[in-house]
């Protein structure tokens, strides 16, 4: 080993004098940038195949493996979703389909999708491979650490799926988690699979912590010389933040696990009251479940926007770059960000109107989460801005940056008749909760993750992926899932209850019947389509076209690297130094209609920019 | 061209479907309509706002298409546009919000004159308890229950001997009459709720929780229970039948009180002890 930290470059901070006067070669003071105050980063370069590809410190690398260990669990949520499907659109259609099975997969559907997909593809798919490329940093501050916490996280997958093998199955208690059934007879898993679940849990929220510190620490001290925080691309500012709140709102999760487990293995009673099951005084008494719950929607509020934020950053880029056109009120975007971040940790009861909880709590939160909807709704009216008077490239990106728009709007509004206490009453634990949140945080950042893959493939892999092929991908996934989603609000509407294996024949449920054969056939011809994607990529990694350097005409530093893929270490000899913000597209006087943000000033003397 | 075209048409969809659906709320059988309203209000409020975003979304992919030649408008920021938009939502946000909070209000304060209702839930099932003509439930603990005390009264509580029990699923109410459903779990968390009533709120194990409602409309309707509680959810239903005055007092006097249970139980202990002297 003690050789190949020999090879690892150290490069002498750079002074400024040294790069000034870039291609054009008149150094103007326009064109100063601070020198480097700390010396370059050294790296542990791998030689052999384990060092480089599987117990790999790349961050890239290891953005790729989060990205493949998360979709391959999503793929897991996606079959369980198909067999809730089948169930609930033609029962006794699936032999082995008991209810415990059915809650076992609503639970596991649930956990995997919110937990190992969704979080840990944003932050740790997008976030490693991303943030150093867009911050102009070589790698994360901590590689050795960001090593580990891939690897927590695998074996937090492992121990989640390991439960589908133990006596009495995974747990069945619902994604939430709720005691006291969770840890009950009554609830599929309440033994052996409540205890993986939770064990799963916290080796993630472990596994997180790890990535999240490099995260932070990256954006905070390892950006190049010239990219001030508001130059960082929303993308950096969307992962950034969410890693906050994520830093904040899983330990919640932790302590509520840890309790849980201590309740169950132990028989203390932090979430246990006295409790009497089939005659018998079981030996719990004078715990709260409602205390559980502000424990996991603490987290669980946040979590929504941990999912939110990077897919609002990322959204943001794709719009730009391929409307042509700046992100609009780029200021009002990183303050909405930061501002819902921070309002997110104020809103969580608003899952719990209904719990039992002090009802007067209900004013107060009824009242924040609805004024968390003015920064989000400024956020949608400056993508739509963005792509007024832009010159839209109509390609399969922007298609998904289009499909968000509509679904996390129409997911919005749903939300804010949830938010709003009296309306949430009728609404609340029927299907249209369900309805809401597959559209604004199961749709909506799906889009987002689609159109950043067609996006950054050419970055990853040099080469891009099929037109046709993700065309197809896109309209077939909108318009399937818009399908699904949009008609099942109705279901709540009539009183459908949701975490119903059977509904029976209830006078006002028996006319949705169709209705959910309906959406059952939608969801599969959605869940098959996702397979288009895994065709396409493994077609074109071989045989598509070439990407070549910063193909779609970026101005972002993780398209400027020396060589397409980067390499290790991402900018060869010479960091690179930041001039202006992200999103110079289209400015008067310029001959291309973008300035990579390395273009010193003195090289477009002559255009309008304005100050960023 | 297409993109545009398709997007529209999910628009208009949308609204046709919102227009001719089949699917719609039962009719509100309490005094909750205004839950409905503001619904309704929302509706029109966040339907509008949707509308009006996707539609302005259509007209620029329509309008503003890629053209070689083109140059897209440089324009990093417009404080006066963002201002005014912060403003205007604020504004409508605010008036979803109050009449939320109007009828949240009315929600948790609830009317003297409502008649009480222990509704007691477990895994899977409901039973329920009136106040006697003293108009008191009797206090209880879970450990207190058992086959001759099914709802675990405090014996020592004399406003629990005149209660009226009623060891079935299915509960009659008497119509207009403002009723506080008094919520008690003995295991796991469960939700009392009738989607005609909009109203519900949920059982939990170790406290009493409590909505109210006033039936208007005289029938039966299902119970649900709203919050999952194991593997017997979706099988956990109850009733309730709604009557005028005349026959829901008819009802009430079939009902047996908790002193009938314990004299019942007197006699069947005496002829017992009686049998085994013999």
């Amino acid at each position: 080993m003690s050789e190949d930290f020999n090879d690892n470059k150290t490069i002498q901070a750079q002074s400024s004098e040294a790069i000034s006067g870039g291609g054009s070669g008149i150094a103007t003071d326009a064109d100063y940038v601070r020198p480097a105050e700390v010396a370059d980063q050294d790296l542990y370069h791998g030689h052999s195949f384990i060092t480089k590809w599987i117990f790999c410190q790349d961050a890239k690398v290891i953005g790729v493996q989060y990205f493949l260990l998360a979709t391959f669990t999503g793929i897991i949520g996606l079959i369980l979703s198909w067999l809730m499907r089948l169930q609930l659109g033609f029962p006794e259609l699936v032999p082995f389909m008991t209810a415990e099975h059915y809650y076992q997969f609503v639970t596991m559907h649930g956990m995997i999708m919110v937990v190992y997909f969704l979080t840990a593809l944003f932050l740790g798919g997008f976030g490693n491979y991303l943030i150093p490329l867009m911050v102009g940093a070589r790698d994360m501050v901590f590689p050795y650490l960001n090593m580990v916490s891939f690897w927590s996280f695998f074996v937090a997958v492992g121990v989640l799926l390991a439960s589908f093998f133990v006596p009495g199955g995974p747990t069945g208690s619902g994604w939430t988690l709720y005691p006291p059934q969770a840890i009950l007879e009554g609830t599929p898993g309440s033994g052996w699979g409540i205890m993986l679940m939770c064990i799963s849990l916290i080796l993630f929220v472990a596994g997180f912590t790890m990535g999240g510190l490099n995260y932070l620490i990256t954006v905070l001290q390892a950006r190049t010389r010239g990219m001030t925080l508001m130059r960082m691309p929303l993308t950096v500012w969307g992962i950034f933040t969410a890693t906050v709140l994520a830093m904040l709102a899983f330990p919640a999760l932790l302590v509520g696990a840890l309790m849980m487990s201590l309740d169950n293995v132990l028989g203390t009673s932090f979430f246990m009251p006295t409790i009497l099951k089939a005659g018998e005084v079981l030996e719990y008494g004078g715990g709260s479940p409602i205390l559980f719950q502000h424990l996991f929607w603490f987290f669980g509020h946040p979590e929504v926007y941990i999912v939110a934020l990077p897919a609002f950053g990322i959204i943001s880029d794709l719009i730009s770059v391929h409307a042509r056109k700046n992100i609009f009120g780029y200021r009002m975007m990183v303050w909405a960000i930061v501002g819902i971040g921070a309002l997110s940790f104020f809103v969580w009861a608003h899952h719990m109107y209904v719990s039992g909880m002090n009802p007067w709590f209900g004013f107060f939160f009824a009242t924040t989460t609805l004024i968390i909807a003015v920064p989000t709704a400024m956020k949608v009216y400056n993508w739509i801005l963005t792509l007024w008077r832009g010159n839209i490239r109509l390609n399969t990106v922007m298609l998904w940056c289009l499909g968000f728009i509509v679904t996390f709007v129409n997911g919005g509004i749903t939300g804010i008749f949830l938010g709003n206490v009296s309306v949430d009453v009728p609404l609340s634990d029927t299907y249209f909760v369900i309805a809401h949140f597959h559209m604004v945080m199961g749709i909506a950042p799906l889009m987002v993750i689609m159109g950043a893959v067609y996006h950054w493939f050419p970055l990853v892999a040099g080469r891009f992926l099929d037109e046709k092929l993700g065309k197809w991908h896109f309209w077939l996934t909108f318009l399937g899932a818009y399908s699904i989603y949009f008609p099942m609000h109705y279901l709540g509407f009539i009183g459908v209850p949701r975490r119903y294996f059977e509904m029976y024949d209830s006078p006002y449920v028996t006319s949705a019947v169709g209705m959910n054969e309906f959406i059952s056939l939608a969801a599969f011809i959605v869940g098959a389509a996702q397979f288009i994607l895994i065709y396409n990529i493994i077609k074109t990694l071989k045989t598509g076209k070439p990407a070549g350097h910063n193909p779609w005409q970026a101005c972002s530093l993780e398209w400027l690297t020396p060589t397409v893929p980067p390499e290790h270490g991402n900018w060869g000899d010479r960091l690179p130094t930041v001039h202006r913000w992200a999103y110079d597209f289209s400015v008067p006087g310029a001959k291309e209609d973008f300035i990579t943000q390395t273009t010193p000033p003195s090289e477009v003397a002559h255009t309008k920019v304005e100050k960023t | 061209m297409h993109v545009g075209i398709i997007f529209f048409l999910v628009i208009l969809g949308s609204v046709l479907f919102h227009i001719f659906t089949p699917w719609y709320w039962t009719d509100v059988a309490s005094n909750w309509g205004g839950m409905d309203d503001t619904i309704t209000l929302t509706f029109w409020i966040g339907g509008g706002v949707f509308i009006a975003v996707c539609l302005f979304m259509v007209y620029c992919v329509f309008k503003f298409s890629y053209k070689k030649e083109r140059k897209a408008e440089y324009k990093p920021e417009d404080k006066k546009l963002e201002k005014i938009l912060t403003w205007a939502t604020t504004l409508g946000v605010a008036a979803l919000l109050a009449p939320g909070l109007i009828i949240w209000n009315q929600y948790v304060n609830v009317p003297k004159n409502a008649i009480e209702i222990d509704v007691m839930a477990w895994q899977w099932g409901w039973q329920y308890r009136l106040p006697g003509e003293d108009g008191k439930l009797g206090t209880t603990k879970v450990v207190n229950i058992n086959d001759d005390n099914p709802f675990g009264i405090n014996l020592d509580d004399p406003f629990g001997n005149d209660d009226v029990m009623i060891q079935s699923d299915v509960i009659n109410l008497e119509n207009n009459r403002p009723v506080k459903i008094l919520l008690r779990s003995v295991d796991v968390l469960h939700n009392w709720y009738v989607p005609q009533f909009r109203a519900k709120m949920d059982a939990v194990p170790g406290i009493v929780t409590y909505y109210w409602f006033e039936p208007n409309k005289t029938g039966e309707f299902e119970v649900l229970c709203a919050e999952y509680c194991g593997v017997g959810h979706y099988a956990m239903r109850g009733g309730v039948e709604v009557q005028d005055k005349q026959d829901y007092d008819n009802w009430l006097q079939q009902q047996e009180t908790f002193s009938d249970l314990i004299a019942k139980q007197k006699i069947l202990e005496n002829e017992k002890t009686k049998l085994a002297k013999k």
